[in-house]
């Protein structure tokens, strides 16, 4: 970018030009400050991820009352965490059971829960999966790697600006008696969207 | 450590989750960061802004995915009369031909 002014004096790119214009513009017209958004950028880059939902889900799985209370007023349940949602937003908790297997997409643009999962994976962006999880979810949960047995009946969330979804995944056998920091190391990003399931390593079994 | 530095170590010290870096390009964060700021500011509606990133995604579907987020952007504070064509073409022309050195 035009940081490299005076290192490595190239115009900036297209993109980077409306950006900066942009940026610029609505500095100087005092609409926004160039803090306001480093701040933001810096929250999402460093301070919010995956692993805030993988909190929520450990503690849920540890927790039957806590695990009551994410599914009926997730919004309450995640503040006991500390962990406090960042858009104007409803969060719903679906969670996976022997029999349902829930997986989450925004088919119109990229709508997520931003506020336990972070910025969205590039993939969950792309066309591909917004159109055809929707029609053929089995065929691309498989794959991504996931095997659903038939029995299993899938449901697709499709998110938008008013309501975002988490899913809260099934505890995987193999993991009785841990500590909940080494159960949220398990709760991957794709876990909670639903397009993989919690995966125990071989090393603990 | 000047703020150039700084953006420097920020960009290299970029977070990758599950392998992903978050954003993959510095004006790609800027873009973002602006649409959420002004929101929190009581600009517009987040709605208002996710219309415009849908039609834009529509418009274009194999555009990279900030492109599509800029653009919509640009229309936002277009029709929210935050800014004119004019002034949002002549200070983009103006960092294109380097006229410009603000840093951000």
């Amino acid at each position: 970018m035009t940081d490299d002014h005076g290192h490595h004096p190239q115009p900036p790119s297209d993109l980077e030009a409306r950006t900066l214009a942009l940026e610029s513009l609505l500095v100087e017209k005092g609409l926004l400050t160039s803090e306001a958004i480093d701040r933001i950028v810096t929250t999402f880059e460093r301070d919010i991820g995956p692993l805030l939902g993988a909190r929520a889900v450990a503690h849920a799985w540890v927790d039957p009352a806590y695990k009551a209370r994410l599914l009926s007023a997730p919004k309450a349940a995640l503040a006991e965490l500390g962990i406090t949602e960042h858009q104007v937003e409803e969060l719903v908790v679906v969670e996976n059971t022997p029999a349902t297997h829930n997986v989450i997409v925004c088919t119109l643009c990229s709508c997520y829960p931003w506020a336990v999962l972070g910025l969205p994976p590039t993939w969950y962006k792309s066309a591909p999966y917004r159109s055809r999880v929707v029609i053929e979810p089995r065929v691309v949960l498989h794959e991504m790697g996931l095997e659903l047995p038939d029995e299993v009946a899938i449901r697709v969330w499709d998110s938008s600006a008013d309501i975002r979804y988490l899913v809260l995944p099934e505890r995987p056998a193999g993991t009785e008696g841990w500590a909940e920091d080494r159960l949220a190391a398990i709760v991957t990003r794709d876990t909670m969207i639903g397009v993989a399931r919690p995966a125990v390593p071989d090393t603990a079994t | 450590m000047s703020e150039v530095d700084r953006r420097v170590a920020s960009v290299e010290g970029l977070p990758r989750k599950n392998g992903e870096l978050v954003f993959e390009a510095p004006w790609q964060g800027r873009a973002f960061g602006m649409a959420v700021a002004l929101t929190e500011r009581d600009g517009y509606e987040w709605e208002e802004f996710r219309q415009r990133l849908i039609a834009e995604i529509g418009r274009g579907p194999d555009d990279e995915y900030y492109a599509s987020w800029l653009r919509a952007f640009e229309k936002l504070l277009l029709d929210h009369d935050s800014l004119t064509a004019d002034e949002l073409a002549s200070r983009t022309s103006e960092f294109r031909a380097m006229e410009r050195d603000e840093v951000f």
